[in-house]
């Protein structure tokens, strides 16, 4: 991986210290030092991470450094909360005209944002909470725009709304608020064409067509890998046409998705959902708090211990604690699988699990790949054909005692081998694990915290 | 032909103008706003070389590089600074010569790139431009995934006039690949232009399909001068240089096509690819309309970014 996990790096930075009580300013600066190179890494702003600096460093000097926590760590506490709270406090959700009054939602942005596939995956959002929506093909300048429009629609099962390309934009928009009266649809959907915001000429467009039909929600689709640049983006469209949310697209990428945080800062507007995929259902809600996460390079650690604390009141601590030591040392064993996919049912299945998860070095895909949730029921299936003796000691499984095992199962040999190497290879894992979430201690930031491994 | 010159002179500079703008603006605030070199002096070089995307770790190297030659050649006053910094920028982006030998020879043009960069609209522009020097030219449109993806293709292969092989939605795109490669072999062609789905890097299934129809070519046209291009987005920030490590892993990639120039945003990760991966940039799309693609002069590049007019 590019960068470090940041916990990681401010660990080292640390490591001398050994400072309790209170931050002082030299722990703070040192600490924000790499905070600022972590966001600049990130794509946030220069000028947003000044300011954003600035107002941690104030807030950090001479704060309490919490037990169990060493300096780096507490300032990253501070750091992810003001993050958390720049970006949002909580999850916002796209409003409506109430009752059957039609909303009119416009989305505009940069060429090649994800506007066309945003507009279709959105539709297929609203459908899921009852809204009978309208696409409007309001692209006439990019060569078979309408026609994508036309295809995605149809795949979502969504009218779409187009009078070709040599028809203004602002008639059309204006004829489709009729359609959709006459075919009783409820949210109408604007897919303009991407524009410079510099562009003078397409801005105005935009400007006429909120003259002319009320549009109740303008929403600027931005590409999360965007740059530095996000600011003026952001800053002209909201300037010029007014911009109440904000949709970051392809955020499946391993960007770090600093705009997220810039434009938040610039703009204040609500960032509603982030583009997760090339599938039309691939559109998800926005998390602040997640996002504050990805930014620092943290991966949603922080996530993934709420919810799992919120399991692990239930289970008891000793043994929880022999399981980390014996995940530590390797000593994994198909006992401690089957317990942990029991737990792992609990909190929403695996491939939920999985998107919470930092960089472990293993490419997420290739987790996903490894695993799915239906599989994770055949693996149930391996596990319980295996006596006491084979689970709790994995090594003894030979050949003969395999196809044994895939009988009972009801799988082809090939599946229990596949399963015990993969199962081996989380054995491994699972060593690195401790180290990877940084330090030994068990602080919420640093170590696992004390809660078992989901599988 | 001269006044062929002075056209592509003021279209690079006009759509470098933004950039020129920007930058310089910045620049010289920093180079007049400061009566001596001290941290804020470069506190403030910092700031405006990371606005330009050129990325924490390589303005760091830039500022190290100002710093010692500072203390080398006794500099006192900001001013003198600049030139400095013109140099150490312009030799980031020295290339080396004869970075077009495809337009010498039969070539194949493979062109990649993550989504919404503008892969299509440069595959048309290239065409144009190929079609322009008389050479036979034919596209493969080999994005089979995106809706409607191939229909923008042809209207571009209309408005250019050449031909194009295609396929419907959901066809193996190395298939169209294989196609259109014996189609240019059947008909003789001097550029096989290669459009393709874009693509997050990281998805590897998708980055397996780019290696399969890299393989292809390769395997049915041995020996022939090839080009992978690499579709950036000016306003991409520093996922580009993750964007250009994977596509290179993946297959090599022989120059850079930077489009969407004409914005605000000023490309500067360019600066940190070439520095880190060594792939030169070869075009800049500063619009959208056919013509709005040039070719990458670094000289011309930095002397439009840095010449005061």
């Amino acid at each position: 991986m590019a960068f470090e996990n940041l916990t990681e790096k401010l660990t080292k930075v640390f490591k001398n210290l050994r400072s309790k009580g209170r931050l002082t300013e030299e722990d703070v600066k040192l600490a924000l030092k790499e905070v600022k190179l972590a966001l600049l890494e990130a794509d946030v702003n220069y000028k947003v991470v000044k300011n954003f600096i600035k107002s941690v460093e104030e807030r950090a000097v001479g704060s309490e450094v919490l037990e169990g926590l060493n300096p780096g760590q507490a300032v990253i506490k501070i750091v992810n909360e003001e993050l958390t709270s720049v970006l949002g406090s909580e999850t916002v959700e796209l409003q409506f005209e109430p009752g059957q009054a039609v909303t009119v939602i416009m989305l505009c942005g940069l060429q090649g944002a994800g506007k066309t596939t945003t507009a279709a995956k959105l539709a297929g959002k609203f459908i899921q909470k009852g809204k009978k929506p309208l696409l409007v093909a309001l692209d006439v300048y990019r060569p078979a725009a309408i026609k994508q429009l036309e295809i995605n629609g149809e795949k979502q099962g969504v009218d779409v709304f187009s009078m070709g390309d040599k028809v203004k934009p602002v008639e059309i928009a204006k004829a489709s608020i009729e359609h959709a009266k006459e075919n009783k649809e409820n949210v109408i959907i604007f897919d303009t064409a991407g524009r410079l915001q510099i562009d003078d000429d397409l801005m105005k467009e935009l400007e006429d067509i909120k003259k002319e039909v009320t549009v109740h929600k303008t929403i600027l689709v931005v590409d999360a890998m965007i740059g530095q640049d996000s600011v003026n983006v952001a800053k002209d469209f909201n300037e010029k046409i007014g911009i109440n949310g904000l949709i970051l697209s392809k955020m499946d990428g391993d960007t770090r998705g600093g705009a997220a945080l810039s434009i938040k800062a610039v703009t204040g507007v609500p960032i509603l959902y982030v583009g997760m995929g090339e599938k039309l259902s691939d559109l998800e809600q926005f998390y602040p708090d997640r996002m504050a996460n990805r930014i620092l390079g943290m991966g949603d650690v922080l996530t993934l211990i709420d919810k799992v604390m919120q399991e692990t009141e239930e289970v008891d601590k000793e043994k929880e604690k022999d399981m980390m030591s014996r995940l530590k040392k390797g000593k994994f064993d198909f006992n401690d699988y089957l317990e942990s996919m029991n737990q792992m049912k609990k909190m929403g299945g695996l491939s939920s699990m999985l998107g919470l998860m930092p960089n472990l070095g293993v490419s997420r895909e290739d987790l996903e790949g490894a695993i799915d949730d239906k599989q994770m029921k055949q693996m149930e299936a391996i596990v319980l054909s295996m006596t006491k003796k084979e689970r709790s000691n994995p090594k003894i499984l030979n050949p003969q005692r395999k196809h044994r095992i895939a009988k009972g199962a009801g799988v082809d040999i090939s599946v229990v081998n596949r399963f015990i190497k993969q199962f081996e290879q989380t054995q491994k894992m699972m060593k690195q694990m401790p180290s990877l979430m940084g330090g030994k201690k068990r602080g919420p930031f640093g170590g696992f915290g004390g809660f078992k491994m989901p599988f | 032909m001269e006044k062929e010159k002075a056209g592509f002179f003021s279209k690079l500079k006009s759509g470098l103008n933004k950039t020129r703008i920007n930058l310089l603006d910045g620049l010289d605030s920093v180079f007049h706003g400061f009566s001596e070199i001290d941290d804020d002096f470069y506190e403030e070089l910092e700031e405006v070389l990371v606005m330009a995307d050129i990325g924490i770790t390589t303005t760091g190297e830039i500022i190290e590089e100002i710093k010692t030659l500072v203390k080398v050649e006794h500099i006192k006053n900001p001013n003198d600074c600049r030139d400095y910094l013109i140099e150490l920028l312009s030799k980031r982006l020295d290339i080396e010569e004869d970075q077009y030998r495809f337009e010498q020879e039969k070539s194949i043009i493979f062109v990649i790139g993550v989504n919404g960069v503008g892969k299509t609209t440069t595959i048309g522009k290239l065409a144009y431009n190929f079609k322009q020097d008389d050479k036979k030219v034919l596209i493969a449109a080999a994005d089979t995934f995106r809706a409607a993806a191939t229909e923008q293709l042809e209207s571009w292969a209309e408005r250019v006039g050449v031909s194009m092989v295609g396929s419907k939605e959901g066809t193996d795109p190395a298939s169209v690949i294989y196609d259109a490669l014996q189609s240019a072999r059947a008909k003789d062609v001097d550029i096989l232009l290669c459009d393709t789905a874009g693509r997050l890097h990281n998805k590897k299934n998708l980055m397996e399909e780019l290696k399969k129809m890299n393989r292809i070519i390769d395997r049915e046209f041995p020996g022939i001068h090839r080009e992978n291009f690499l579709v950036l987005d000016a306003s991409t920030g520093q996922n580009a240089l993750n964007q250009a490590k994977e596509f290179k892993e993946a297959c090599d990639i022989t120059g850079i096509v930077l489009t969407k120039m004409d914005g605000t945003a000023k490309g500067g990760i360019a600066i940190a690819i070439w520095q880190e991966l060594g792939i030169p940039v070869k075009y800049i799309g500063v619009g959208e309309g056919i013509e709005d693609l040039q070719k990458f002069d670094p000289k011309s590049f930095v002397s439009a970014i840095f010449d005061a007019e």
